[in-house]
């Protein structure tokens, strides 16, 4: 993982303090960086709620957790006169390729707390819930750290500022679910149960979240633009980026590529092509191998592939194409991958983490995981990839998001997915399937019929059922 | 499944089409429901009418198009709204249902053939009518240890469970008995308890009941018969006096299981274990099956019906009738409680009758405007709980007045000597000593509040109710029992004396046992003619019946009291059992001693049967036909269901049988003319004949007006001693009663003896948890183990009633108001 490069073209609205010794400090935090830390929340305190939450409309500040709702509008949410409202954080960044929140939260906590602070006073919050992922115990220190500098600093707590606003920032760690990065499941571990999706409706947290109160639930990334927003104005925010698709966005870029790490660019204006080849990002596919495939958006996201390529990373484009922007991961697949050992090693994390609630999911992506792992190990059937399709597409019904194929003369199915499911994690595990056999149907093939292909070594657990309808 | 959608008042009526026809629905309700009662069933798993939805089976997701185009949805989940369009059986959602199907079955052992549920398994059923025919699953199953005890009468099976969350739900949302979740996660979600902490709920049966598959079985039935060998018919379980709805099911003349049936104004379709399995007591090798006479020896011998029909009756025309007394009745049917009043005081003459033990409620309670289960539950209501532990004594009630409490707004102001179950939930509570309710209910009725406080409670404890009564929207409901055996029950009447002066008040008499409130209807209370009129103030039976008893005879414990000084000579116990139940063992003891002949109706051999000198068998619940009562005066159908065993029968039919050979001239010789003579002759019973009970599945309430409610004379304040524990003396649910006692599953559940005191005076006597205590009254004492208990307020001992290894009822006296005790270490 590398830091960001330095490039004085692109704007660093979140990043600016990454390559900064101990910008987790106030001290550092107050002195260095694209805004002089906590004179966004000044700016902010300076103004009426209202007229903060209508300049994070009028900037068009889009959520950075996935679905790419625009914050201002969310808060809006919130029924008039139901009180107390609530904030909560959402740092349970657990998408396989998406590591840009933590770096948000390990090197720059204060510029989290004081976005959280901004969204908090915006919306009248009464509490902001900061809940942050279990595996992630730097990050953790160094938040814990920076709010207790905040708290006696007076920037949290009792009259921050010396103004009339008060909030407190509850700390919270996560037990270690990926699912709780749903926020209407990380809402139900804030409360002390099971982190298990609620179902919307009619639980949308704006209305009713957190203990059935108005609840806010932003992304850290969301949050962490808010203080340079404040500062700069929307004027500014918008000047980079696109008109829909304002200011920039982190990318995590991770896989074949010879400099993975984590970027901000300007959204909308970069293309997957710069980000994977521009010296200032990606620098090239590694030892100068062939782009297989990539997933544009986390592992939730479905496969693109070397026509996509030129696509800007912007939500909108990248939906209409097939797939998502999502958290900003960006996974990289060169001509050595499998993608039958991709498919298998993605759907498999799905199945773990399937916390088990609806019917579709719990059973559905075990029984992906399973035909897969049999396939792997010599033991497939033909009819394992039809089966495999249907078992799909009853977790997540018909035609699923997928890339164009000009080759073959398909065309694009535009994200989102249908689902049978309560949340959308039974059907990401339909995302490499259905991005798998679509394009790369004959490695499956291969993988059941060529004998050659089977790992001798492999155990064969599945042996006793393999006596199917065409083996 | 059995389930019923809630019945609903359609007051905000929405048209919305299903399957291309146009239906009203009522604006907001679940589309499932409405669906369902308008003959479009949408199969579900997870979704139960009676808790909240929680859509994780999946299986009823339908198409629903508001406007957007159609989607599927959980059916359980969305509400209806105007010009909704919804598909229940179009391609895509057969596909999804298919699916849904195919993914339990996945995992599902599909040991059908050796599964209890098989045969009226809702899995089974919804596979046969929407299921894909086949699976494709060709991986390995799950494997748990199986089955495994979850509780001592729950066993689960983990690899039937389709997790569906409807055990664990009710559980936790309810009960309140949070003590199975789900533990791991994915398909690695199982149901289980935690570690050491058992199931041990009051209301795990239903949890077996609600389960759609048969992962959760109970001992009781588990491998008893298949569903198919069932037969079945509608009841009314008398256990306790909520009357709940229950179906009776039986297999070759064999009770084989009880469960619950969905009555909007009663059960909900919940039912507590103790009414559940203690049906187990019928199939009991106890029984009673023929008629049995005491022999000289002390030894009894069988003897014929008529034998001893002859002996009964030769002994009640050998008396005088003021020398007969009949006590008890509230185990037996509307019918024959009315049988036997109008065979005591329209035949024989005698007025000494009475349907309790000196545990419950005098009849003038019932004099009282009444309120029924949902006035008392009626959103937004303000309830004044005067009475025993709801969970302990009424189980069902708890569960109506915990969901009141919990989510219709309910505020529960509770005025109990201790804690009860209710305390988590009421909004206010004062702990008034026992003998001195009264003084605090005049308090809150009139709103004086004495500096000093009342009774032994603080005045702002005081001032906090009064609050919550002056804030309450609309009339208040009063519901009032007897929280303490060890008080006379007058101490209660002068309570709702005073709040009877509350605007508007009306109060449900938690009476505990089983028919109490039809018994004392149908006339078996001193003073009272059937149908609840005073002697003398009605000229319906004086006109009917051959004779009419003038003056109002003695209660149970006056009948005890005349006994004992001999003044009876011919006393019939139906169904009573006072040397266990009365709380004066020694004068029962004398009472017993000192009349002629004793004639004890009974299904099993008490401690008082044992003393008879002539035993009838008689039917119990599950083999009589007719009505019964419940606390509220809704009388609802009781049927038989299998035969009695030996030549058992029914209560009615001896009196009748009796009456003939007294020579009266009574024709009624049927349930059905015993029932409509009764409501002929009791104007407050309008409404209940034969006909409009037997058509009425949830019953039909009788008239509550209330008429001239006359407490009698007060009760005096006991002095206070302050070297002594004022004694509370309470039931549990488990106690050693005659029917747990004989239920095999049940026997073994009641909770060992203690002595419950305060966290001050424990503190005093520098006793813990355990310590060993004497408890020492008047008339005995018990040694028994210290329980410290923050719900027990200073000065008082907390027993319980009838649990094994201590006998609270030999500490008391039947003529004090409040019994003291002393308590000191062993």
């Amino acid at each position: 993982m590398t830091d960001q490069s330095t490039d004085p073209a692109v704007p660093r609205v979140v990043s600016s303090r990454f390559d900064v010794a101990d910008a987790h400090t106030l001290e550092v935090y107050r002195t260095t960086g694209s805004f002089p830390g906590y004179a966004g929340l000044a700016a902010a305190l300076e103004r009426t709620p209202d007229e903060v939450r209508e300049s994070v409309v009028a900037a068009t500040l889009l959520g950075r957790g996935g679905a790419g709702f625009p914050a201002g509008v969310k808060w809006g949410f919130c029924p008039p006169g139901v009180w107390p409202r609530y904030v909560v954080v959402n740092g349970d960044e657990s998408e396989p390729g998406t590591y840009k929140d933590r770096m948000l939260m390990e090197r720059d906590p204060h510029q989290l707390i004081e976005g959280a602070l901004i969204a908090a006073y915006a919306i009248g919050a009464a509490q902001v819930f900061l809940y942050v992922r279990g595996e992630m115990p730097h990050a953790q220190e160094r938040i814990a750290a920076a709010l207790n500098e905040a708290l006696a600093a007076g920037l949290v707590g009792r009259n921050i500022l010396g103004t009339d606003f008060s909030v407190d920032v509850l700390l919270h760690w996560g037990a270690g679910a990926y699912i709780v990065g749903e926020e209407t499941a990380l809402i139900e571990s804030l409360e002390g149960n099971r982190g298990m999706p609620r179902l919307k409706p009619p639980f949308f947290p704006a209305a009713k979240g957190l203990y059935m109160r108005p609840t806010i639930v932003n992304n850290v990334e969301t949050l962490a633009n808010l203080p340079w927003l404040m500062h700069h104005g929307v004027d500014a925010y918008r000047a980079v980026g696109t008109e829909t698709s304002p200011g920039t966005r982190l990318i995590a870029l991770s896989g074949h590529v010879r400099r993975p790490g984590v970027y901000e660019v300007p959204q909308g204006t970069t293309t997957f092509r710069d980000l994977f080849h521009d010296e200032r990002y990606g620098g090239g596919i590694r030892d100068g191998n062939e782009l297989k495939m990539f997933i544009p958006g986390g592992a939730s996201a479905p496969w693109f592939f070397p026509e996509q390529i030129d696509l800007p990373l912007e939500a909108r484009p990248v939906g209409a194409a097939g797939s998502m922007l999502g958290s900003g991961a960006v996974v990289v697949m060169d001509e050595t991958t499998d993608a039958v050992e991709a498919c298998y090693s993605l759907v498999r994390f799905f199945a773990r983490e399937s916390c088990g609630k609806c019917t579709p999911c719990r059973e559905g992506t075990t029984w992906e995981e399973k035909i897969l792992e049999r396939i792997l190990e010599g033991h497939g059937r033909p009819s394992d990839i039809d089966l495999l399709l249907d078992v799909a597409d009853n977790i997540s019904p018909g035609p699923y998001p997928v890339a164009a194929d000009p080759e073959h003369g398909l065309e694009a199915v535009p994200f989102p997915p249908k689902q049978t499911t309560i949340c959308p994690l039974g059907p990401s595990s339909v995302a490499p399937i259905t991005s798998a056999i679509r394009r790369f149907r004959s490695e499956f093939e291969a993988r059941i019929t060529r004998r050659d292909l089977i790992p001798v070594s492999s155990a064969a657990p599945g042996a006793a059922v393999t006596g199917g309808d065409d083996v | 499944m059995s389930e019923r959608p809630r019945p609903i008042e359609v007051t905000d009526p929405v048209t919305i089409t299903v399957d291309g026809r146009p239906i009203e629905v009522q604006r907001g309700e679940l589309l499932i429901d409405a669906c369902e009662r308008n003959d479009a069933y949408i199969p579900r798993f997870c979704y139960h009418p009676r808790m909240e939805p929680v859509g994780m089976c999946r299986m009823c997701l339908v198409e629903v198009d508001t406007g957007r185009g159609p989607a599927l949805q959980p059916s359980c989940m969305i509400p209806t709204a105007p010009d909704m369009v919804v598909e229940t059986a179009s391609e895509r959602v057969t596909k999804a249902q298919d699916g849904v199907l195919e993914f339990l079955l996945a995992n599902h052992p599909l040991d059908c053939p050796v599964c209890d549920k098989g045969g009226e398994c809702p899995l089974q059923d919804q596979t046969m009518a929407y299921g894909p025919g086949e699976s494709r699953w060709v991986e390995e199953k799950r494997h748990y240890e199986k089955p495994i005890e979850i509780s001592p009468l729950v066993l689960l099976d983990r690899e039937r469970c389709i997790l569906c969350d409807r055990c664990t739900r009710f559980a936790s949302e309810v009960t309140d008995d949070p003590l199975i979740h789900f533990i791991n996660r994915g398909s690695n979600t199982e149901v289980n308890t935690f570690p050491g902490d058992p199931f041990s709920s009051y209301f795990s049966g239903n949890t077996v009941q609600i389960c759609p598959v048969g992962a959760l079985t109970a001992t009781p039935y588990r491998f008893r018969a298949r569903p198919w060998d069932l037969e079945r018919t509608e009841s009314t379980c008398t256990t306790c006096s909520v009357g709940c709805r229950v179906t009776l099911e039986s297999s070759r003349d064999r009770m084989l299981r009880i469960n619950g049936v969905d009555s909007d104004p009663v059960n909900w379709s919940w039912l507590c274990d103790a009414g559940r399995f203690s049906f187990e007591a019928t199939n009991s090798e106890d029984r009673l099956t023929e008629p049995l006479r005491r022999n000289p020896d002390g030894s009894f011998s069988g003897i014929r019906w008529s034998e001893a029909l002859t002996v009964v009756a030769d002994a009640l025309r050998g008396s005088d009738p003021q020398r007969v007394a009949v006590l008890g009745g509230s185990r037996l049917t509307d019918e024959s409680a009315y049988a036997w009043a109008a065979l005591a005081k329209g035949v024989v003459g005698t007025d000494h009758v009475d349907a309790q033990l000196g545990d419950g409620l005098p009849a003038a309670v019932f004099d009282l405007p009444g309120a029924t289960i949902d006035d008392v539950c009626r959103p937004g209501g303000t309830v004044l709980y005067l009475g025993p532990d709801p969970k302990e004594e009424l189980p069902v009630l708890f569960l109506r007045l915990k969901h009141a409490a919990q989510r219709d707004g309910v505020r529960i102001l509770e005025v109990t000597p201790t804690a009860t179950s209710l305390t988590p939930y009421a909004v206010a509570g004062v702990r008034p000593r026992p003998g001195e309710l009264a003084a605090v209910a005049s308090v809150l009725a009139g709103g004086d509040v004495p500096a000093e406080g009342v009774a032994g409670v603080p005045a702002a404890e005081l001032e906090g109710v009064l609050d919550a009564l002056g804030a309450a929207d609309g009339p208040v409901s009063v519901v009032i029992g007897r929280p303490n055996l060890a008080e006379s029950a007058q101490v209660v009447l002068d309570a709702a004396a005073s709040l009877s002066a509350l605007p508007g008040v009306r109060f449900l008499p938690v009476v505990r046992r089983g028919n109490a409130r039809g018994a004392v209807t149908a006339g078996l209370a001193p003073g009272r003619l059937p149908g609840g009129a005073r002697l003398g103030s009605d000229d319906h039976w004086s006109s009917t019946w051959s004779t009419v008893p003038t003056a109002a005879g003695h209660d149970a414990l006056g009948i005890l009291a005349a006994a004992a000084a001999g003044e009876i000579s011919t006393l019939v116990l139906l169904g009573a059992d006072p040397l266990s139940d009365v709380g004066d063992r020694a004068l029962v003891d004398r009472a017993l001693e000192r009349v002629d002949t004793i004639v004890a109706l009974d299904a099993f051999p008490t401690a008082s049967v044992r003393r008879a000198d002539l035993v009838l068998p008689v039917a119990v619940a599950g083999e009589v036909d007719g009505t019964t009562t419940n606390l509220e005066g809704r009388v609802s159908r009781v049927r038989a269901k299998v035969t009695p065993p030996g030549t058992a029968r029914a209560d009615w039919v001896v009196a009748v049988e009796l009456a003939r050979r007294l020579g009266a001239e009574w024709t009624a010789r049927t349930v059905e003319a015993l029932r409509d003579e009764l409501v002929a002759g009791a104007p407050q019973l309008a409404g209940t004949s034969w006909a409009q009970v037997d058509a009425a599945d949830d019953g039909v309430v009788v008239d509550l007006t209330g008429r001239g409610f006359d407490p009698g004379p007060t009760a005096p304040v006991p002095q206070i001693d302050s070297y002594s524990l004022r004694l509370v003396l309470s039931r549990e649910l488990y106690d050693g009663g005659e029917l747990l006692a004989r239920s095999e599953s049940l026997a073994g559940l009641s909770r060992t003896p203690t002595v419950g005191i305060s966290v001050g005076d424990a503190e005093r006597l520098g006793v813990s948890d355990g310590t060993a205590l004497i408890v020492r009254g008047e008339r005995g004492s018990l040694t028994l183990p210290a329980r410290v208990s923050s719900g027990i307020p200073r000065g008082t001992a907390h027993l319980v009633h009838r649990l094994e290894g201590s006998d609270p009822i030999s500490l008391l006296s039947a003529d004090e108001v409040a019994c003291d005790v002393r308590v000191e270490l062993a």
